[in-house]
């Protein structure tokens, strides 16, 4: 079958309204912003909802602006991938992107010191980053996963897959519940 | 000596206006001593927050230094990423010590993340702040 109408299948099937591959800059960072935010437009999304899944997403292309690992294997490029999906009652931010191993154990402990917190210890964990904090010389101030799972309100669904001895493919999925008494 | 009235001159602009258009990824700023307006507007998630809000920074150290006798400096932020988030605290900080300082936090109504941020900040200065909707 014609593989553009499968993938077009796949993303009706996986309910994605946006799907992106390729080079990640601050100039696609804002590319991107002004397609979802068309699409949450379209969508009458209830504002609180559009802010927050913007916010999200900003977080999220900004993280891999600053630490996607472009991996060149034989004639292909891996770069990363960011998607968005809109279910009936919710979106999901998914980004994906090649990663040196030696980077996987503090990213993995950063992401699970996050997803042990409640409400409240996010908040304080927040808190005390923005206190303690000096920008990077990435432009990070290491907040960025605390403010994802305080605006999703969920835990960050996250994985790495193997993709060669020195490189994984870390993958981050953050939900935004499109309910707002949640 | 020549360089002297070059770098006085140079001071007085700096403490006169910063005006900054906002951009898609950066916020309106207006500092304006003589008409007593001081705003952060729209929203602000630049690649570089520490150089895009160092003019700011400099801004609020001269002014500081001879403030007018009552400051209130306005933020409206529609949207700010969590870099931007760090450079509004070393803002605020900057602000802390001027007498007669107020913030006036705006937030949509109804958008909660952005008055809770707003509340968050408030606790971390000993600025008062008054929350208002637009």
């Amino acid at each position: 079958m014609n593989f553009i109408y499968e993938l077009h299948r796949t993303m009706m099937s996986q309910n994605l309204v946006l799907v992106y591959q390729g080079q990640f800059t601050q100039e696609t960072t804002k590319s991107i912003l002004t397609l979802a935010e068309r699409n949450l437009e379209g969508a009458e999304e209830d504002p609180a909802i559009k802010r927050k899944v913007f916010n999200v997403m900003v977080e999220s292309l900004q993280n891999i602006v600053k630490h996607n690992d472009d991996v060149a294997e034989g004639m292909h490029r891996h770069q990363a991938i960011f998607l968005v999906g809109r279910e009936p009652d919710r979106y999901t931010i998914m980004s994906g992107n090649p990663l040196h191993k030696r980077k996987k154990g503090a990213l993995q402990a950063t992401l699970d010191r996050v997803n042990v917190l409640d409400k409240e210890g996010l908040k304080d964990l927040y808190r005390d980053i923005i206190q303690d904090t000096t920008i990077s010389e990435k432009g990070g101030a290491g907040l960025g996963f605390v403010d994802m799972a305080r605006k999703s309100g969920e835990k960050l669904h996250y994985g790495f897959a193997e993709m060669s001895k020195d490189i994984s493919f870390f993958w981050l999925k953050v939900n935004v519940s499109r309910d707002q008494s949640s | 000596m020549f360089p002297a009235i070059k770098v006085a001159e140079l001071n007085c602009i700096r403490m006169d206006i910063l005006n900054l258009e906002g951009t898609e990824d950066t916020p309106k700023i207006i500092l304006d001593k003589k008409n007593g307006i001081m705003e952060i507007s729209g929203r602000s998630l630049p690649e570089d927050s520490t150089e895009f809000y160092k003019p700011v920074l400099d801004w609020i150290e001269s002014y500081a230094k001879d403030p007018n006798p009552t400051t209130t400096f306005v933020f409206k932020l529609e949207y700010f990423n969590t870099a931007s988030a760090k450079l509004i605290l070393d803002v605020l900080y900057a602000l802390e010590d001027i007498r007669g300082i107020k913030v006036e936090w705006y937030f949509h109504d109804e958008d909660e993340d952005t008055e809770e941020a707003g509340q968050e900040f408030s606790e971390l200065v000993e600025i008062p702040f008054e929350f208002k909707t637009y």
